[in-house]
C-alpha cells in the first residue's frame, strides 16, 4: 500500500513537474511553454526554450541544467551588436525575482544542448532538469517540434 | 607679467589650439577615425566569389542578377539565431506567396569547414523551398563576406567545440544587383514583409 502511494506520488511529481526535493524557494517555480527544435543527427547542438515563472515570495536562482539528451547543457544568451553581429555565450546563474518570470526564447536566452547523445526527433519529448541554488530541482518534459518551428504549440 | 611671459603663454595657447585641431582631424578624418558602423554591401556586380549551391552547382554573385535577392550569413551548427532566421524568412515567403516566386533567397555559411554541400542541402530542405544554401572554401567565404560587408569569427566554447559569431542581418538587392536595404535579425514580420515588397515593386517598375 505504502509503495503504491509512493509510486503515485512519484508519477504525479513527474507529470506535474513538482520539485523532487523540498527546499526554500524553488518549489514555487513553474515552467511554461517549453519547446525545442528537432535536430539533424547528433553532431549539431540543440536548443530548448521555455518560460520559467517564480510564483513564490522569494527570489530563486537557476544555476544549471541536466538532461540525458546532452552531455553539456547550459543556458546561453544571444546578443546582437550595433553592426548586426550576433554572438552567444553562457549566461551563468539567473535569479528570478519573486512573482516574476524569465523567458528563454529565440533571439534571447536558450537552453543550449551541447554534445547531443540522442537525436532530437519531432513529436517526441525529452526530460530537462533545472537545478536551483537552494538545492531544489525541477524536471520538465520538453516537446520536440520541427526544425523550422517558431514557437511553442499552444 | 613681463612681455616674455605673455609671449610664452601666447605660444602655449597657440600650441594647444593647433594640437586640438590636429586631434580633431585625427579622430574625425585622419587615421584615428572610427570604422563606419555597418557599411553598405557592394553592388552584386562588384562582388567576386565562387561557391557551390545545395544542388552542387557553381554559383556566385552573378547568379543572383536578373531577379531581386535576399542574402544572409549563418552556419548549420547554430542552434538559435540561424534556425530562427531561416524560419522567420520562411514565414515572410509564405506571406508573400506567389509574389516572391522569382526571388533569390540565399543562406551562405560562414563555417565551410563543417558545412559541406550535403549538409547545407539537408539543412535548407527543412525550410521554405526557395531558400538556397551556399558553401565554399575558406578563402571564397572571406571574399563573399567582404563584399557584403559582413563579418564572422570563430569562437571557442566549452569542451573544445566552437561556434561562430556572425552578421545576422538579411541583405536585400534589386534585380540589377544594387543593395536595397537590410532586415535586422529577428525583425518583426510587419516590418520585414513591406521591405521585401518594396524591393519587388521597384524591380517590377524597372523591368516593365
Ligand atoms: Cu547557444
Amino acid at each position: 500500500m505504502k509503495s503504491t502511494v509512493a509510486a503515485i506520488a512519484l508519477a504525479f511529481s513527474v507529470f506535474v513537474g513538482l520539485p523532487t526535493t523540498s527546499s526554500a524557494g524553488s518549489e514555487d517555480i513553474v515552467v511554461e511553454d517549453a519547446w525545442a527544435r528537432a535536430s539533424i543527427g547528433t553532431n549539431r547542438p540543440g536548443a530548448a526554450y521555455m518560460t520559467v515563472r517564480n510564483t513564490g515570495p522569494d527570489p530563486v536562482t537557476l544555476v544549471g541544467l541536466e538532461t540525458p539528451l546532452a552531455m553539456m547543457p547550459d543556458i546561453h544568451e544571444t546578443t546582437t551588436d550595433a553592426n548586426g553581429v550576433s554572438s552567444m555565450g553562457p549566461v551563468g546563474e539567473i535569479t528570478i525575482p519573486a512573482g516574476e518570470s524569465v523567458a528563454l526564447e529565440p533571439g534571447g536566452m536558450h537552453a543550449m544542448l551541447m554534445r547531443l547523445q540522442i537525436k532530437m526527433v519531432e513529436g517526441e519529448t525529452f526530460p530537462l532538469t533545472l537545478n536551483f541554488a537552494d538545492g531544489g530541482t525541477l524536471t520538465v518534459d520538453v516537446p520536440i517540434l520541427g526544425i523550422a518551428a517558431r514557437g511553442p504549440e499552444r | 607679467m613681463s612681455r616674455r611671459t605673455l609671449l610664452t603663454y601666447g605660444a602655449a595657447i597657440a600650441g594647444v589650439a593647433a594640437l586640438t585641431l590636429f586631434i580633431g582631424w585625427w579622430r574625425v578624418d585622419g587615421p584615428g577615425a572610427p570604422e563606419p558602423v555597418a557599411q553598405r554591401p557592394l553592388p552584386l556586380t562588384q562582388m567576386e566569389f565562387q561557391m557551390t549551391d545545395q544542388g552542387g552547382a557553381t554559383v556566385g554573385p552573378a547568379s543572383l542578377l536578373g531577379n531581386p535577392s535576399m542574402v544572409f550569413f549563418g552556419f548549420t551548427y547554430c542552434p538559435d539565431v540561424c534556425p530562427t532566421t531561416l524560419s522567420d524568412i520562411s514565414g515572410w515567403l509564405d506571406d508573400l506567396g506567389d509574389d516572391v516566386a522569382e526571388m533569390n533567397v540565399v543562406f551562405i555559411t560562414v563555417d565551410p569547414e563543417r558545412d559541406t554541400v550535403d549538409g547545407m542541402a539537408e539543412y535548407v530542405s527543412y525550410f521554405h523551398p526557395a531558400i538556397q544554401g551556399w558553401t565554399g572554401t575558406l578563402d571564397e567565404t572571406a571574399r563573399a563576406a567582404a563584399g557584403f560587408r559582413a563579418s564572422y569569427e570563430k569562437v571557442a566554447v566549452e569542451g573544445g567545440d566552437y561556434t561562430m559569431d556572425h552578421t545576422a542581418s538579411v541583405f536585400l538587392f534589386d534585380a540589377e544587383g544594387q543593395f536595397a536595404g537590410t532586415i535586422d535579425y529577428h525583425e518583426p514580420r510587419e516590418f520585414a514583409v513591406p521591405k521585401i515588397r518594396r524591393v519587388l515593386a521597384t524591380t517590377g517598375e524597372q523591368t516593365s
